[in-house]
């Protein structure tokens, strides 16, 4: 798989509160309603400035706080394409996975990416492409590579259930 | 080499004699939660196209996010809960108004030392506090559970904080753990098992020390665990009414207790002698001062509530401060009990004539305005002082606002001066 698009960079300790606020997770279930409130409460510009394929760039803890999947949903269906940080915080980051959503764990490129640059992610080498030049990352495990090639944690159930089925 | 608690209780869980940090098992839950995102679990569960939960007597189910239902949607989500749990024969069902799901699972005895516990919420890290091994999982992770009873885990690192010292006369659990947050950072304890030991935890009742799991969330820890005891087991007694020898057997069988040598990633001391309240400030909870730093701020709201610090002793402490007095003028005073049973035994004690002769406003048990859904969110420019556990940007409602988290006796005594302020001022 690979993604690639321009970089949105962003600081240390962003919480699932700014990225999608807690007032819309009971009335919001439509991906393109989450899409539309991504990253609302942190930079208004986001939602209708990202294309399909945008990198999200940030500090370390990336996504503390609300185990709130649409978190993770609504910059999927805003069309990022991975998120590479300094940290993830744990939530997050198996939200992440289950739902397809790479979150690369890369310090040296989060350092060396600027805002706006373009960037490149490819996952089967574990490796990101800037102006900066090339960083590797260590390859997710087998088990995570196969739910990530599925498209997320469900899908890759219902092909496992269908399989014992057979 | 010994084990901390997370390392045994992973192993045992997963049939193990042991089990090292770094290692992923497939770990079975005994009991698993999910609120009013039941609704949304459930749409998940059906694409995967299965008759039935697989363990339904395992599965937990709390209306408490935004209940009473404050919209159609809302209510529309209830209702398809409601369905699917006497459809699927889930028992442990509690609905609109039995109080917050940490809270009406631990006052229903459902959460034993030894337990592991998964839970669509962050602050599932709560049963710690009875010495279950509790963390917040995603929702698809929750739908998975339903359908094959396992997941994995990664067994995590454990951290070891001892606490020690008396605190002074107004500085409670929830001080100690906004202190020791604010001293570590924000992610100190990320994918880890935070182990909370010392003196000053071993003599909290049982309703402070929920505070302290509860509040670890906020250092990324995956579960905080303290030492069950008598305080624990007596506690669980009075609870479920069950004065059988066998309680007391069961839990002493189940309790998982760490080893003297076991290895710990890290380990911090904290005394807390001379702390003074503590209150965590826009728009962090590790963004933490003393009490002395931001007394004399102006506060429109004040909220006790929510799974951190809604319980009767909390209830109390601010009958106490609030006795003989009223709320500012120009403030209000929220009070949303954590549970039905807490609610009634306020009423019992009398708290609750207290705080209305004072000017509170009750509200319903649940949730409240914590994640601003409803019953008290702030208008933009307003100021909150707030018993809860997050005040990111936008938690209640509108970025434009400000949270400050204090104790349940700071943030009554802030409710009579309409600013911040140390209770010991008022006596």
């Amino acid at each position: 798989m690979r993604f690639s698009g321009k970089a949105w960079k962003y600081g240390d300790n962003v919480n699932t509160d700014v990225i999608f606020p807690g007032k819309y997770t009971y009335t919001l279930t439509e991906l393109r309603d989450m899409a539309a409130h991504a990253l609302e409460d942190l930079d208004p510009t986001f939602a209708t400035g990202v294309r399909p394929g945008d990198i999200i760039v940030a500090g370390r803890n990336w996504g503390c706080g609300s185990s709130r999947e649409q978190a993770v949903l609504c910059l999927k269906a805003a069309g990022v394409g991975a998120i590479i940080a300094v940290s993830f915080a744990r939530i997050f980051y198996r939200n992440a996975i289950n739902n397809g959503l790479p979150a690369i764990v890369c310090p040296a490129a989060v350092a060396a990416i600027e805002h706006g640059q373009p960037v490149e992610v490819d996952l089967a080498v574990a490796e990101i492409r800037c102006p900066a030049g090339v960083f590797s990352f260590p390859p997710f495990p087998p088990s995570v590579q196969r739910i990530l090639a599925e498209g997320g944690l469900i899908p890759y159930l219902k092909r496992v259930l269908a399989a014992e089925r057979l | 080499m010994g084990q901390t608690f997370a390392e045994k209780l992973l192993a045992r869980n997963a049939g193990r004699t042991s089990v090292e940090p770094g290692q992923v098992i497939d770990a079975t839950p005994d009991l698993v939660l999910s609120h009013d995102n039941t609704a949304a679990i459930i749409r998940t569960w059906r694409q995967l196209g299965l008759p039935r939960v697989k363990h339904p007597e395992r599965l937990a189910v709390v209306l408490d996010h935004a209940a009473p239902a404050p919209t159609t949607q809302h209510a529309q989500n209830h209702a398809e809960i409601r369905q699917f749990v006497a459809e699927q024969g889930i028992v442990h069902f509690f609905d609109v108004g039995r109080g917050i799901c940490h809270q009406v699972l631990c006052e229903e005895g459902l959460i034993r030392p030894g337990m592991l516990v998964l839970g669509a919420d962050s602050h599932s890290t709560h049963y710690g506090a009875l010495g279950a091994f509790g963390a917040g999982i995603g929702r698809s992770e929750v739908a998975a559970l339903w359908a094959t009873g396992t997941l994995w885990l990664r067994v995590p690192e454990s951290i070891k904080i001892v606490v020690s010292g008396t605190p002074s006369k107004w500085v409670s659990a929830k001080d100690v753990g906004l202190y020791i947050i604010g001293q570590l950072g924000a992610e100190a304890g990320n994918y880890a098992s935070v182990e909370l030991h010392g003196e000053t935890i071993a003599q909290l009742s049982m309703e402070s020390r929920f505070v302290l799991p509860n509040l670890m969330a906020e250092m990324g820890v995956k579960n905080a665990w303290l030492a069950p005891d008598q305080v624990t087991l007596e506690w669980l007694r009075a609870q479920t009414q069950d004065t059988s020898p066998e309680l007391a057997e069961r839990f002493f069988a189940g309790a998982i207790y760490p080893d003297p040598d076991a290895h710990y990633a890290a380990e911090y001391v904290f005394d807390v002698t001379s702390l003074e309240p503590q209150v965590a400030c826009p728009h962090a909870v590790d963004n933490v001062v003393p009490i002395s730093r931001v007394a004399g701020t102006r506060v429109h709201q004040a909220f006790l509530g929510t799974c951190t610090n809604a319980r009767l002793e909390d209830l109390a402490v601010a009958a106490q401060i609030l006795h003989g007095r009223r709320v500012h003028p120009g403030t209000r005073l929220l009070v949303i009990p954590a549970s039905a049973r807490v609610l009634r035994a306020a009423v019992q004690m009398g708290y609750l004539d207290t705080l209305l002769a004072a000017g509170a406003v009750i509200g319903p048990p649940g949730c409240g305005p914590c994640m601003g859904n409803h019953l008290g969110v702030p208008a933009p420019g307003e100021v909150t002082i707030s018993t809860a556990n997050r005040n990111f940007r936008g938690r209640m409602g509108t970025r434009e606002a400000d949270i400050y988290l204090a104790s349940p006796a700071v943030v009554a005594a802030s409710a009579v001066t309409g600013r911040i302020i140390h209770p010991a001022e008022l006596e």
